[in-house]
């Protein structure tokens, strides 16, 4: 450590004493920081960035760590703040379905939690092991995403840390409220360039008495997708629709919850012709395909057409595809192999290129640098320049995890 | 300012020609206000574009000559949002009224921004969809005003609000750019940011909306109660239980007695709140939670079941005409808009009651239950010149009630100017910092709707030691931006 460094260090650990050398386990999608803090509290939290601003430090806001290999390899990276131990549920409101949480509670026992009220947080945990803080910032849905949103539709309130250290808090602790812009809007898919979250207000709903899935076994791709639209258009109401090829031949699954649920579920088994129904989902529900990780969005109405393009580019390309999801969003699989990667890249830019047109979007989630030194993991992006503007105004130094999302910012 | 207006008019009229540009003092006059009349401005100039280039157009001649401009639509918000500015030009996008596209398999909707909330869910209803947000005003605000407002209704507790229903917004920037905001964009959900900025964000002219599936089921009740505490204990048990109902509204007798005055709506007599509980869903799952209702109004001295659509009109004719009535029962009145955690509703009510005797004003309530969003509607006498400073001071100490008890001074009708004043009771001067940095990102002039959200005028400045545009090793090629 050179003495300017030491100098820094000391600095640090007097704002936060959980403050230590970064290492490899510390890695922001293979950029390893100097050092690694974890402030206990978001008043340390608003030291070390204030510290941060003062000597020109880059910054990146960790949370279980589960997808900090999403995203570009920030430009710099000096200091990792682990938001870990601000770890603590605030307030339940059991009656007014509320609850204020640090960032980096864990989905999983918040569920448990919120549960003993018979109440819960509606968001999925894809990846498994993330924290609330990790959600928001990298907006991450899965299935029941079709009746319950994103996390920007159940996150109400948020209080975060700006690049200067200032402490700001915008919605609130109520469902309803226009009061002042919604930051918390611009917080969810940040990835942490535009503040540290440090405090969240997530609307709940009530744990559904009874849920059950419909499980299909259509015999090809055009059966599977006219049942999985007979699902969305039915006034069954399901709260989630799933395809999966990624185990080989298609499956589709839908979620009904609440009253009655096993019995609306079989009553489309019976319209369908086909299936049986669970009280269990199927075992790769939620989660993401194996493999190199692509995101595609698009248009409800164009899953026909996106799974087309999937499976023609794959066998173009000679890419093994596994598919996984419903309307909007799908995930795809394919090899890791570093000797594959020409072939993956070039499936990527070819979906992203033809998808384009349909109103889809192509994200690289997780990817070897073999593939990420081949296409940009986030493609072009929607507004970018506004986003741009956006973040000179709130990070004017440009510390907060520079680069790491779309168009560099 | 009269010859940079008029310089203005002469070149807005080339662009848009001479019908979609008011000068006249008379008709500008039409345009001075919106759904709240207490404040007044005649705008200096009046637009109704057709296109989006139009607008942009407009916006462009307006940053030029650094003029103020704000957006209009049917002109029904009740915080003052639309407030003209006399020195300023007022774009009406009332012309702008096509449903480009009804979208039935991908369940969804685009519209111009003109377009009323009703008229997109006519479109639909044939294919058997609707489009869910439903404010009050549903048959003449416009898309455009929804999306400024982030506008709610009596079903937001269970469908949530505009912002949960727009998918993508082509807006026109406060520099004149026309840009499309995709929720399937990575990156900053500008689009959530820009839904229920008041319009001091930009302007959308296309926008795509969600469709959702009409209900199997739709069962509509009228429990009547001795007291609002009475219909509390209702609702509380109802959300309770685990039920999300589609809506669930009470009145208390005062609301009721004006109702009836205007349009009879013919409640139960005698009661002391009423509460309107709608669920919709699968059939069998809301019969299931129907009878749960039922049991749990328990205290209710009457009970009324909608059995068609015409007993279930009947049933929110009431409720739905609840504002414009309290005009049959006083001279004037204040419509207020506040929201508490629903759990303080009790308390917060009886507080209500205190401070409407202390100040010798009749207040009577209107509120969405499910989510603790009070409508205090505040009588006074307008003759009397002391009544209107007094109501308007109730209507203050309201808020602060709501504050308190950690809620907010506006859950759907925005601040505008009107509540511009109370933001402070409820964020920092750090918090409102903040906000006007997404402000100035969009708006580095302030000329998009200012004066409106913001207590005091606000300076961006320029933003220090920032390169702008494309990094100069991208641009010569010798860098790739990752």
């Amino acid at each position: 450590m050179v003495t300017a460094d030491r100098g820094l260090f000391a600095a640090l650990s007097r704002v936060c004493p959980d403050v230590r050398e970064a290492t490899e386990d510390d890695a922001i999608t293979g950029v390893i920081p100097s050092w690694t803090a974890a402030p206990a509290t978001a008043a340390e939290a608003a030291a070390l960035m204030r510290l941060a601003a003062h000597h020109d430090l880059a910054v990146t806001a960790r949370g279980a760590g589960t997808k900090l290999d999403w995203g570009n390899p920030p430009r710099r990276a000096d200091l990792l703040v682990d938001l870990g131990n601000l770890d603590g549920i605030l307030e339940h409101q059991a009656g007014d379905l509320v609850v204020r949480v640090q960032p980096g509670v864990r989905l999983d026992p918040l569920a448990r939690i919120l549960a003993e009220q018979g109440q819960q947080l509606a968001l999925d945990d894809p990846v498994g092991g993330a924290t609330v803080g990790g959600t928001i910032s990298t907006a991450v849905c899965g299935p029941r995403r079709l009746r319950y949103g994103a996390p920007r539709d159940l996150l109400i309130g948020v209080t975060t840390v700006l690049a200067d250290g200032t402490i700001t808090r915008s919605g609130g602790k109520v469902i309803k409220n226009v009061a002042g812009y919604d930051l918390g809007k611009l917080f969810t898919g940040a990835f942490g360039t535009l503040g540290l979250v440090v405090e969240a207000v997530f609307r709940l709903h009530p744990l559904p008495a009874a849920c059950a899935w419909l499980i299909l076994n259509p015999a090809d791709r055009a059966t599977a997708v006219s049942a999985m639209r007979t699902l969305l258009h039915s006034q069954a109401a399901p709260s989630a629709i799933e395809w999966d090829s990624a185990q080989g031949p298609p499956e589709v699954a839908a979620l009904f919850e609440g009253g009655a649920a096993e019995s609306r579920a079989a009553a489309l088994r019976r319209s369908l012709g086909d299936g049986r129904t669970s009280d269990r989902p199927p075992p790769w529900w939620g989660t993401h395909p194996d493999g190199t990780l692509i995101e595609v969005r698009f248009p409800v109405g164009r899953f026909s057409e996106v799974l087309g393009e999937i499976d023609e580019a794959a066998r173009d390309h000679a890419v093994a595809a596994r598919t996984r999801g419903g309307f909007g969003l799908l995930h795809v699989g394919v090899s890791e192999d570093p000797a594959d990667a020409p072939d993956t890249a070039a499936f990527i830019m070819r979906i992203r290129g033809n998808l384009a047109a349909l109103g889809g979007v192509v994200i690289v989630r997780r990817a070897a640098g073999a593939v990420r030194d081949r296409v940009d993991v986030w493609g072009p992006g929607g507004a970018v320049r506004l986003m741009r503007r956006v973040k000179e105004r709130f990070d004017p130094q440009g510390l907060l995890s520079p680069g790491r999302l779309v168009g560099g910012v | 300012m009269a010859d940079r207006l008029g310089e203005l008019a002469r070149r807005f009229t080339g662009l848009l020609g001479s019908d979609s540009v008011i000068t006249d003092p008379v008709r500008l006059r039409t345009y001075e206000c919106d759904g709240l009349t207490v404040h007044r401005t005649t705008p200096g100039l009046v637009v109704l574009p057709t296109t989006a280039e139009q607008i942009a157009a407009v916006v462009t001649e307006c940053v030029r000559t650094r003029t103020p401009y704000v957006a209009r639509g049917s002109g029904t918000g009740l915080s003052g949002g639309a407030l003209p500015r006399g020195d300023g030009v007022l774009i009406v996008t009332t012309r702008m009224r096509r449903v480009l596209e009804i979208d039935v398999v991908g369940r969804r909707a685009v519209v111009e921004p003109g377009v009323t909330n009703l008229a997109i869910t006519q479109a639909a209803l044939p294919h058997g969809y609707y489009y869910a947000p439903d404010p009050s005003s549903q048959q003449v605000c416009s898309i455009g005003g929804n999306l400024a407002e982030n506008s709610g209704g009596a079903h937001c507790l269970k469908y949530g609000f505009t912002v949960n229903h727009v998918l993508a917004a082509e807006i026109v920037t406060p520099d004149g750019e026309i840009v499309t905001l995709d929720a399937l964009d990575p990156g900053y959900d500008l689009l959530g940011a820009f839904v229920g900025s008041e319009g001091t964000l930009g302007i959308a002219t296309k926008t795509t909306v969600r469709l959702t599936r009409l209900p199997e089921k739709v069962k509509t009740l009228l429990a009547a109660f001795e007291s609002t505490e009475a219909g509390g204990r209702a609702v509380s048990a109802v959300i309770g239980a685990g039920i999300v109902p589609a809506a669930i509204e009470m009145m208390d007798a005062l609301a009721i007695e004006a109702a009836e005055a205007s349009v009879r709506c013919e409640y139960p007599p005698g009661a002391g709140a009423v509460l309107i509980v709608e669920l919709d869903g699968p059939e069998e799952e809301v019969a299931a939670e129907y009878a749960q209702v039922v049991d749990l109004c328990s205290e209710a001295f009457e009970i009324r079941i909608a059995a068609d659509d015409v007993e279930r009109a009947a049933i929110w004719k009431g409720r739905k005409s609840a504002f414009a009535a309290v005009g049959r029962i006083s001279p004037a009145y204040i419509v207020q808009d506040g929201v508490v955690p629903r759990t303080a509703l009790p308390e917060v009510l009886a507080r209500i009651d205190a401070l409407s005797a202390e100040y010798g004003c009749r207040v009577a309530n209107v509120f969405h239950a499910g989510d603790g969003n009070l409508h205090p509607l505040v009588l006074f006498d307008d003759a009397d010149p002391r009544a209107g400073a007094r109501a308007e001071e109730l209507s203050g100490a309201i808020l602060d009630l709501c504050v308190r008890h950690g809620g907010s001074i506006t859950g759907e009708h925005g601040v505008g100017v009107d509540k511009s004043r109370y933001m402070p009771r409820m964020f920092s001067e750090d918090d409102l910092d903040a906000m006007h940095r997404l402000r100035c990102a969009f708006d580095p002039w302030n000329l998009c709707n200012p004066g409106k959200i913001f207590p005091t005028p606000r300076l961006c400045g320029e933003v220090p030691g920032v390169r702008r545009g494309v990094h100069p090793l991208v641009a010569s090629g010798e860098a790739e931006l990752w």
